[in-house]
């Protein structure tokens, strides 16, 4: 396969549909499997409904020239060999697209529901349900082991403490597990049928709340799709102000990290000093845009609020008192031995599972994979200026715990030096309606990792289709993987560590 | 250890004092709106054209603002011409109706508290099971802010709980998606009554910004009967920390309410931070620099 028959487009860019290569399937196939030994990885892989009938598309990124490369395969029927038994990391990338569109990826090893909902083209079900039958959440053939002394846990979907719902079965000797397997959907809200035909007035709504923690990061996501599609760059002032919120997106949620990881090894003092560092940190998004979320702040164009002077030495300040504080609380736990004796060892996941896996953000870069779109796939101000890309060598819970820490030091440098350096003018401008028939991708680093999002355009410029992939669509596995082999007592721990979204997953 | 005792030092004291005191919110937060009718120019629909969720609506009253909808977005704001519509910084905005939600020029009713016999029961002790039912995330992140030291919920003998078993109510978020209605319902079941129900968020109240979605209910109201409504998306933890002690009867109707005899807990906090003190001093401890409330130049003092 050589690479002069894929699309090549950077972070952020746009084609018109006809540009992206449709390859026979046995081609795209190939494409998509020799892409680790290519060093490339998946970012994303799905099918589509449109005016030219059903195609799968994938999106590789290479992570050292920066590029993504885009094709698609027209699929008239109802199966294809799957990809999966070749590529591990297309596993739940093909679940989706059987769940979505009826298509069965022959010989797919581990082919069961993803989201729990009927497929959106009626009358094609990948598992030959009856139409008109609602899937039922949960109900699976669930993996399991089977022997004298093997017990099953199950846990969720409603859960001990506030969480989002989930189910979770463990296959157990003692507190030994052997496997964890992860069934999700429950957040199911079908945010993606819904993108199409868009924009509308709700759409920048849905991208904030994709997943409530990453507002900033998926709608950034978005509006480097509109920008894109659009055809107009965002304001300089306007990406600036982006990085600096996506940054502080990132120091709330690694602190409320560092915190929880803290309370679960029953190490008190930094898991209520983050608590309400993290709360420092999204009270400093609300000063920007009101929301601690980070709503309402970033919009194609640029941003919709603005920074004066005063609002920037308020943030400054707060930067510096939360700074001393998150490193006193975060320097507690790596010298504090019962801290250690827990994190070390614990949930390891090995360089080359991660990559098989195709993980990204803090569990990839822990596992020492360099994988920090800020770096491989810069966009905005990220082009301007780098950030250092933080890894550990353990893939342990430590490491994980590690890569968060060294990157709430490097973020609190970004979002200092940004604010000290604001490029004059407009935080905003117009942006103009997307063009018609065109394909866009866009990468961001949200702080669980690459947020991915690709957008194709009918010829009246709405979306034809909408594909959202969240960071923890790939992680949820690499999890699952952790618990091989440990206590089950080590779940919680390991869990808080990969920190992974439910909504995010579940669309 | 040393090390350990060092660092709360520094950390100081953090509990905000609410509902004594209320801190400060940013000027940009968006709170309660204020609608005022008598601006909009005649024929003018560009704030119910903007908004999201279909959350203003226009008739004989004038313009009406469905709390239960409202993302707290900007963009009916942005679009009003006249400046009819804007958010104040107020964070009370829970409600026991639904239909008190609906904010028009004028006084909202304010939170009604639980009868005589609920606040018998629940008024100094609450314990909460949260069911997190679709939606973002979000809110539960601000429901779990109220356990952080900043909010200290313990303090108010409310606490959320392993198990509907042990549970005096259920605190209900996003909009019920179909996956997890069953699982709603037996968790419902399985609290024994009597039994609060409170919906936080645009999601819980009204489906929030999935509203109308196949996937989703619409809201808590449509599987259980909901207690207290609280709004934002999310909302802010004054917001549902207000709206708890509201129901509950223990915060006043005005802003910053006389004080109420210290709670029955308070009078040995406060012992026990006199003996806290004590033993740091005789520890040597520097305790002028890191006397409690270490809020200013914006720490943890104001939100």
């Amino acid at each position: 396969m050589s690479r002069h028959s894929l699309l090549t487009l950077a972070n952020g860019g746009a084609a018109p549909l006809e540009e992206l290569p449709c390859l026979e399937l046995a081609d795209f196939s190939e494409a998509v499997i020799g892409a680790p030994a290519r060093g490339r990885r998946v970012s994303a892989l799905f099918g589509a409904l449109s005016a030219r009938g059903f195609a799968l598309y994938v999106v590789l990124a290479d992570d050292d020239t920066g590029l993504l490369e885009c094709a698609r395969t027209d699929l008239a029927g109802d199966e294809y060999p799957a990809m999966t038994p070749a590529c591990a990391q297309v596993h739940l990338f093909e679940r989706e697209i059987a769940e979505q569109w009826g298509v069965v990826p022959a010989g797919h090893p581990w082919l069961k529901p993803v989201r729990y909902h009927a497929s959106q083209r009626p009358g094609r079900d990948a598992w030959g349900r009856p139409a008109g039958v609602a899937p039922v959440v949960g109900v699976t053939d669930f993996f399991r082991v089977e022997g004298e002394e093997v017990h099953e846990v199950a846990v969720g979907p409603v859960h001990a403490g506030v969480i989002e719902p989930g189910h979770f079965r463990f296959q157990c000797h003692g507190e030994h597990v052997f496997h964890l397997e992860i069934s999700l959907g429950y957040q199911h809200r079908g945010i993606e049928k819904r993108m199409v035909g868009g924009p509308g007035k709700r759409t920048i709504h849905h991208m904030e709340t994709l997943a409530g923690d990453t507002t900033v990061g998926h709608a950034t996501a978005y509006c480097q799709i509109a920008e894109a599609l659009g055809g107009r760059h965002a304001v300089p002032r306007g990406c600036a102000l982006r990085g600096v919120a996506l940054e502080i997106e990132r120091l709330a949620n690694h602190t409320g990290d560092l915190g929880a990881l803290a309370g679960d090894v029953g190490f008190l003092p930094t898991a209520s000093f983050c608590g309400r560092l993290r709360g420092d940190f999204l009270n400093m998004s609300a000063l920007l845009c009101g929301s601690r979320f980070g709503r309402g702040m970033v919009r194609p164009g640029g941003v919709a609020f603005d920074l004066d002077g005063s609002r920037v030495a308020d943030l400054l300040a707060r930067l510096d008192a939360a700074e001393r504080d998150v490193s006193d609380a975060a320097q507690l736990l790596w010298t504090t031995p019962t801290v250690m004796a827990r994190f070390e060892d614990t949930g390891r996941v090995t360089a080359d599972t991660a990559r098989e896996l195709g993980l990204v953000g803090p569990p990839a870069r822990a596992s020492g994979l360099r994988r920090d779109v800020r770096k491989t796939h810069p966009a905005g101000i990220f082009q301007m200026v780098h950030i250092p890309v933080s890894t550990a060598e353990t893939g342990d819970v430590f490491a994980r715990a590690y890569v968060r820490w060294l990157e709430v030091t490097r973020s609190i440098d970004y979002v200092r030096r940004q604010l000290g350096e604001l490029p004059r003018g407009a935080a905003r401008r117009e942006c103009p309606p997307a063009r018609g028939s065109m394909f866009a991708v866009s990468l961001v680093e949200g702080w669980r990792g690459e947020v991915c999002h690709v957008a194709m355009t009918d010829d009246l410029g709405r979306f034809a289709a909408y594909k959202v992939v969240d960071p923890s669509f790939h992680n949820w596995t690499g999890l699952a993987m952790a618990l091989r082999d440990q206590q089950i007592s080590d779940f919680p721990l390991c869990n808080k560590s990969f920190n992974l979204s439910y909504c995010g997953h579940d669309l | 250890m040393l090390r350990i005792l060092l660092a709360r030092l520094k950390q100081g004291h953090r509990t905000v004092p609410f509902p004594d005191q209320v801190p400060a919110l940013p000027d940009r937060f968006r709170g309660h709106p204020i609608i005022d009718p008598t601006l909009c120019a005649d024929g003018c629909r560009e704030c119910i054209e903007a908004c999201p969720t279909d959350a203003l609506a226009i008739d004989a009253g004038g313009v009406g603002l469905d709390l239960g909808r409202c993302l707290f977005c900007p963009e009916c704001t942005a679009a009003c011409p006249t400046g009819a519509i804007g958010f104040t910084t107020n964070h009370r905005m829970a409600a026991r109706h639904r239909d008190d939600l609906l904010v028009r020029r004028g006084v909202r009713q304010r939170v009604q508290a639980l009868d005589a016999t609920m606040l018998r029961l629940f008024r100094r002790s609450l314990k909460l099971r949260q069911v997190s039912a679709g939606g973002c995330n979000g809110c539960e992140a601000d429901v779990n802010v109220l356990g952080t030291i900043v909010f200290d919920l313990g303090r108010f003998g409310i606490q959320y709980v392993a198990s509907p078993r042990h549970a005096d109510g259920l605190l209900i978020t996003g909009p019920v998606t179909e996956n997890m209605k069953l699982a709603l319902e037996k968790t419902y079941q399985a609290v024994p009554p009597p039994k609060i129900v409170i919906a936080v968020g645009a999601c819980a109240i009204s489906g929030g910004p999935f509203a109308g979605h196949d996937e989703v209910h619409d809201g808590a109201a449509s599987v259980v009967p909901v207690d207290l409504f609280i709004p934002g998306c999310p909302p802010h933890p004054l917001t549902i920390l207000d709206g708890l002690l509201s129901m509950l009867d223990r915060i006043g109707a005005d802003r910053v309410p006389a004080r109420a005899p210290p709670a029955p807990g308070e009078e040995r906090l406060r012992w026990a931070r006199a003996r806290a003190d004590e033993a740091l001093r005789s520890l040597g401890a520097d305790l002028g620099k890191t006397k409690r409330g270490g809020g200013n130049g914006g720490g943890g003092g104001d939100l």
